[in-house]
């Protein structure tokens, strides 16, 4: 928490303001009670009507003035805390766009979001609280007990044990309280998961007919946060009564020492009923301290969340002095790579090594998690490699900028993405500058253009969050003409052609065939008939090259590939 | 002295307003019918209407002793100060009256015991009626969800429906926990605090309730400027979440082409946008108190200057005074609170509104009295003359008529998008027929108990669904009471065992929220040990195997093989190798079944379905590509 306040150094200036202005309004506060007791103790006990009046007209100045100061705070404090949100969530994103794809699963997407997000909307509005209240809130405090002791120190004594005792009362039922708050709070969740999985599971549930079970299962966790949340309550209604006993107590306890003070001599009404004042203002600020209290923990958590992203160095970085390929263009080269998920035992990647140059196309092929995946996203670096090397046109990856490796690579996803924006935009998203000429070129080779044309607005059809509005073939077109519009050196389709009925996949493929003339290809698929008559078909199995060459020559060296092809083709069709 | 202590209790933990800012005002959720919501939400506290009276009764004896203190107190002050006088005047034998003073303090200690007595009793009946009337209510949506037909969650993103039985729910329960004494304690408090002024002095009065429409003036001019900025933030703020969230899940996409900078660029644009609005609304509405305090402030000036001037010309005594200040700083304070808790209520019955109308949705077609149970199902299966449609207007299967006979195997074809889970939803009766009817072994699906009709089918879905549990658990899930070697004989059966146990914790293993710590080919093969698990008559296998990689995919085939003899099968899967023996094809694009017939038959025809097979397979069309 501290540590993310840091960042306010900037804010310096507005936060001593701040202070200032809190200050000068706690002040004003205090300081009327002192003028009321001298309305009763000069102007009613004398009968001095116009004094009353001279003071009344003060009065009223410094309650106008405490007003002005603590506008001015609250505008400063806005302006900080706001600005404070605002570089907090700057930096953060800015330091996650530098993530490697390492580090975004070393987090998790959805985590990473709301540690952008809501976790530094919480910091943020912690902060406006802190600054509003947790100023003010001591200020009152040691302003009251100063005025205290000043009307009368001997009876100031009272509150040496009223505070002890106040603060007690609250922190005994908040000890009570907090533990039940959060086991309240992991009940929530317990409920609120079971619920989404009966949400997302319906289908299953019916037709396996657990209804009853899951009926069960909901009524368990809503029993168990129901009992807890009853407790808690129970435990908090005794918060208020206790704290207004305490005060209350207090104030009789003023008004009964105050008079045998008042009886010797020592003290006069008005400062009583200021001095009443004051122990009220004293103890409801250690009230709103408190209730800053229980927000620090939860923003402090938000708080360590993003002090975990900051502290995050990508691996990934460029090297400092760039080297750049000055021969050709697409030459691909695997030497002997081995690639390990951080806190893998073992590899998902090892020994693979082999050269692909323009024209060809590469084709990779192998089980579930055998690497395919894997092996695609080492060419742009998304991952570094543990040993061996990827080079490309030469260079070593990891010598080149990212901007320049990456610019020679034309990437679709297996799960296609899309961006809010239009349609065109999305396509564009390959090539900033690209021309309407090139983004329909792409969308015709991309098989694309015929439902972009059915579509109301065409191009500038607008793409929902999550391309939800088109479906997941049309996506993955969409994809495959964003990576087209690039014309890049290399081609990485991953398993880009699954969402896609077969003619279409067919039309695609043979479209593909001449823009990719030059081009390298790889390409990461299911369907024997997709890799057939690849110039380079590569089976994966478990990480490792179980077998490389062509259809014909894998048909007789590979049995791993000969099962394969059995599943998927008749006899004639593997002739 | 009490003036602080009515001040809303700090909201630990709760999860309405996250920062408790006072006089944050935001644009309040209207109901549409709210006289009848409210009627309805009151209907659920009925059953404890004897707690409820006892807390109204507590509530109001609380607020009553808490109010008539300051005025008792203040007799001690005059007392005092009337000695004090008496004293400076040199009056003889003049001295303050302790006797006197001890005996009010001492009632006062009373009155303030009983008040707190009080308050916590109320408080704490209210967390038993708060809680258990969110308890009722939350089991009766569960119970609702579980009678809805699949219409009602195809047609709502589970979020909104999530939403309905959390957030709303949690609301009701903020406020039937907190705000609802509030209310009541704010209304005795505010009739209580005008009448003890009255008593005291109606001049006074006077003074103060004319500050009150400054009050209002202040409030609504403020409120009504905050609102528009307030719309600004939340509408950036969305499209700063919106923007997160896109540029953090399309992260590979972003570095893939290298657009790093632009989505920083946008993203500080709406940042700026976000912070211009969100600091003028946090700062317009952060001056409602300190101005509703200068108008206190002004009240308080005017009582001590109005009243000072009474005492000395002895209209009224001093603890008079010092009992109105009291009363006057307490007289806002109630005000401001109905306000805030008017705007809250009306938040909370649009949140029971909107539970309610979860409530009220159209349930399943009830099951007939005497539906029939189907013993040992053979499998035949018959549709005659079904027509459906999603939507009354759009009917997507007219007239289809098929026979399957047990054991038969079905494959349905088509493009993706083509609407194939349609079949499903009709034969698993998730969704009624619009007409015609669909029979098995004979017997009207409509007529069978529909945890009977639901136990002859097995399925395996596209997307798996998997739940927070050990794998055992999930696959055990196929069936209640499968002990746990069926459960591994069903995954051997699926070829799932084998990374099963290559796992840490074996079948032991907690599947994550999200499922993400296996493959989805795992996954697969999980729902497909599930569903082997449940041996089942009818099969329904919806393109169960297409995240699974090609090679197990051999073995599954196997295993499915396995499964699907002696049983009837409905198979949808873009293979169309392995749909080729199905007795028969259905072929569907856009939701309807377009073509019928066997592999031969459907290539005689040439029709859609050899368009499609011939792109696939036919030899030529294969080398051309890539």
């Amino acid at each position: 928490m501290l540590k993310l306040f840091r960042s306010l150094k900037p804010f310096w200036l507005l936060i001593l303001f701040t202070f200032v202005l809190v200050f000068l309004q706690s002040m004003s506060d205090l300081y009327l009670p002192t003028l009321m007791s001298d309305i009763v103790d000069k102007g009613i006990i004398e009968g001095d009507i116009p004094y009353i009046w001279k003071i009344g007209g003060f009065m009223l100045a410094v309650a106008l003035g405490g007003a002005i100061c603590s506008i001015a705070a609250s505008y400063l404090s806005a302006k900080v805390a706001g600005g404070f949100g605002r570089s907090m969530r700057s930096r953060v994103f800015q330091h996650v766009q530098n993530f490697s794809l390492q580090e975004f699963d070393k987090l998790g997407t959805a985590s990473l979001i709301t540690r952008t997000t809501n976790d530094i909307a919480q910091t943020q509005q912690v902060l406006t609280m802190m600054l509003r209240m947790m100023i003010s809130a001591p200020m009152m405090c040691i302003g009251g007990i100063i005025m205290a002791v000043s009307k009368d120190a001997k009876l100031s004594l009272i509150i040496v044990v009223i505070v002890p005792v106040l603060a007690g009362s609250i922190a005994i039922i908040a000890g009570m309280g907090m533990p039940l708050f959060k086991a309240m709070q992991v009940k929530l969740d317990k409920l609120n998961r079971v619920l989404r999985e009966n949400l997302t599971g319906i289908r299953v549930i019916r037709s396996f007919n657990r209804i009853q079970h899951e009926q069960e299962r909901f009524k368990e966790a809503n029993y168990d946060l129901t009992s807890t949340a009853v407790r808690v309550n129970k435990i908090m209604a005794a918060m208020m009564p206790i704290m207004m006993i305490v005060m209350n107590l207090s104030t009789i306890a003023i008004v009964w020492f105050g008079g045998l003070r008042i009886r010797d001599g020592h003290m006069q009404v008005g400062d009583l009923m200021a001095f009443i004042q004051y122990a009220m203002q004293i103890m409801f600020s250690l009230i709103m301290v408190s209730m800053v209290f229980v927000m620090v923990p939860r923003a402090s958590a938000s708080a360590a969340r993003i002090n975990e992203v900051l502290s995050i160095t990508p691996d990934i970085d460029d090297p400092l002095v760039a080297q750049s390929s000055e021969e050709g263009r697409g030459y691909l080269e695997f030497r002997d790579v081995t690639f390990s998920y951080p806190g893998a035992e073992q590899p998902a990647l090892s020994g693979i090594s082999f050269t692909a140059k323009p024209g060809e196309t590469t084709a990779i092929i192998g089980g579930t998690g055998s690497g395919k995946s894997t092996l695609l996203s080492l060419i742009p670096r998304f991952y570094d490699v543990a040993e061996g090397s990827v080079l490309v046109d030469g260079v070593d990856v990891r010598e080149m900028t990212q901007e320049e490796l990456r610019a020679k690579i034309g990437f679709v996803p297996q799960k296609a993405l899309l961006f809010t924006g239009t349609i065109a935009d999305n396509i564009r998203y390959g090539k900033k500058d690209a021309t309407d000429e090139e983004i329909r070129e792409a969308a015709d080779i991309a098989q694309a253009t015929e439902f972009i044309m059915n579509m109301k607005d065409g191009f500038e059809s607008e793409i929902a969050q999550g391309g939800n509005n088109v479906s997941g073939g049309q996506k993955q077109r969409l994809s495959i003409a964003r990576a087209l519009v690039r014309r890049p050196e290399i081609y990485a389709f991953d398993d880009s052609f699954s969402a896609l009925d077969f003619k279409t996949d067919a039309k695609l493929r043979s479209a593909l065939k001449p823009v990719t003339r030059d081009a390298t290809v790889l390409l990461v698929a299911q369907r024997v008939s997709t890799v057939m008559d690849a110039d380079r078909i590569i089976v994966l199995d478990e990480g490792r090259i179980a077998g490389i060459g062509t259809h014909r020559e894998l048909m007789e060296t590979s049995d791993v590939y000969r099962e394969i092809v059995s599943s998927q083709l008749s006899e004639e069709e593997i002739a | 002295m009490s003036e602080q202590t009515r001040r809303p209790g700090p909201r630990m933990g709760g999860p309405r307003h996250p920062g408790g800012h006072p006089g944050q005002m935001m644009p309040a959720q209207k109901a549409k019918d709210f006289k009848g919501s409210l009627k309805r939400l009151v209907g659920y506290l009925r059953p404890r209407r004897g707690t409820l009276i006892v807390i109204f009764l507590t509530a109001i004896l609380s607020t009553v002793f808490s109010i008539a203190s300051p005025k008792i107190l203040g007799k001690a002050i005059t007392k005092l100060l009337e000695g004090v006088i008496a004293m400076a005047k040199g009056t003889p034998g003049a001295g303050i009256d302790f006797t006197y003073i001890t005996q009010i303090l001492l009632i006062l200690i009373g009155l303030y015991l009983f008040s707190a007595a009080f308050s916590y009793i109320q408080q704490y009946l209210m967390a038993g009626v708060a809680q258990k009337v969110v308890y009722d209510m939350r089991e009766q949506i569960n119970a609702k969800l579980s009678r809805l037909p699949l219409k009602y969650f195809d047609s709502r993103t589970h979020g909104e429906i999530l939403s309905r039985a959390t957030n709303d729910v949690d609301n009701i329960s903020t406020t039937l926990q907190q705000s609802l004494t509030q209310l009541i304690t704010s209304i005795v408090t505010l009739v209580g605090v005008i009448v003890m002024m009255l008593s005291i002095s109606p001049w006074m009065t006077l003074i103060l309730i004319v500050t009150l429409p400054l009050s209002f003036i202040v409030i609504k001019a403020v409120a009504s400027r905050s609102q528009k900025h307030f719309m600004a933030q939340q509408a950036s703020l969305g499209q700063l979440n919106g923007h997160v969230e896109e540029m953090y899940t399309g992260h590979k996409i972003v570095k893939a082409f290298g657009r790093e900078r632009e989505s920083v660029e946008d993203f500080n644009k709406i940042n700026e946008k976000l912070y211009s609005s969100g600091w003028k609304a946090q700062f317009i509405s952060g001056i409602i108190m300190p101005m509703m305090m200068f108008i206190g402030n002004i009240g308080y000036v005017l009582v001590c200057v109005v009243g000072g001037i009474f005492v000395t010309h002895g209209r009224i005594t001093i603890g008079d005074v010092q009992a109105f200040i009291q009363y006057a700083r307490q007289f806002t304070q109630p005000i401001m609170q109905t306000a805030n808790i008017a705007n809250i209520i009306q938040s909370t019955i649009a949140s029971a509104e909107r539970v309610f109308e979860l409530l009220d949705e159209e349930e399943e077609v009830p099951e007939a009295a005497d539906a029939a149970v189907l013993n040992n199902p053979k499998g035949a299966v018959e549709f005659e003359h079904v027509r459906f449609g999603y939507k009354e207007d759009a009917m997507l299967i007219e007239d289809m008529n098929i026979d399957v006979k047990p054991g038969q195997t079905i494959a349905i074809v088509g493009p993706t998008g083509a609407g194939k889970t349609t079949l499903i939803n009709l034969l698993m009766r998730f969704y009624e027929l619009n007409g015609g009817a669909i029979t098995i072994d004979g017997v009207n699906i409509t007529h069978l108990k529909r945890g009977n009709l639901r136990s002859i089918f097995g399925m395996v879905l596209q997307d798996t669904w998997l739940f927070n549990g050990t794998i055992m658990e999930n696959i055990a899930y196929g069936r209640a009471g499968a002990t746990n070697e069926e459960v591994i004989e069903a995954a051997k059966a699926a070829h799932a065992d084998h990374f099963i146990r290559t796992l840490p914790d074996g079948y032991d293993t907690v599947l994550n929220e999200e499922a993400s710590n296996i493959s989805q080919g795992q996954k697969q093969l999980l729902t497909i040990a599930r569903a082997i698990l449940a041996d089942p008559s009818i099969l329904i296998l919806d393109e169960a195997t297409s995240s699974v990689d090609t090679r197990t995919e051999v073995f599954i085939q196997k295993a499915m093989n396995d499964l699907m003899k002696g049983r009837t099968s409905f198979v949808i899967a873009h293979r169309l190798s392995t749909i080729r023996d199905a007795d028969l094809i259905l072929v569907m694009n856009q939701g309807s079944v377009i073509e019928k017939g066997n592999h031969e038959e459907l290539l005689a025809k040439g029709g859609f379905y050899a368009d499609l097979y011939n792109s696939q397979f036919s030899g030529g069309s294969i080398q051309e590509v890539v």
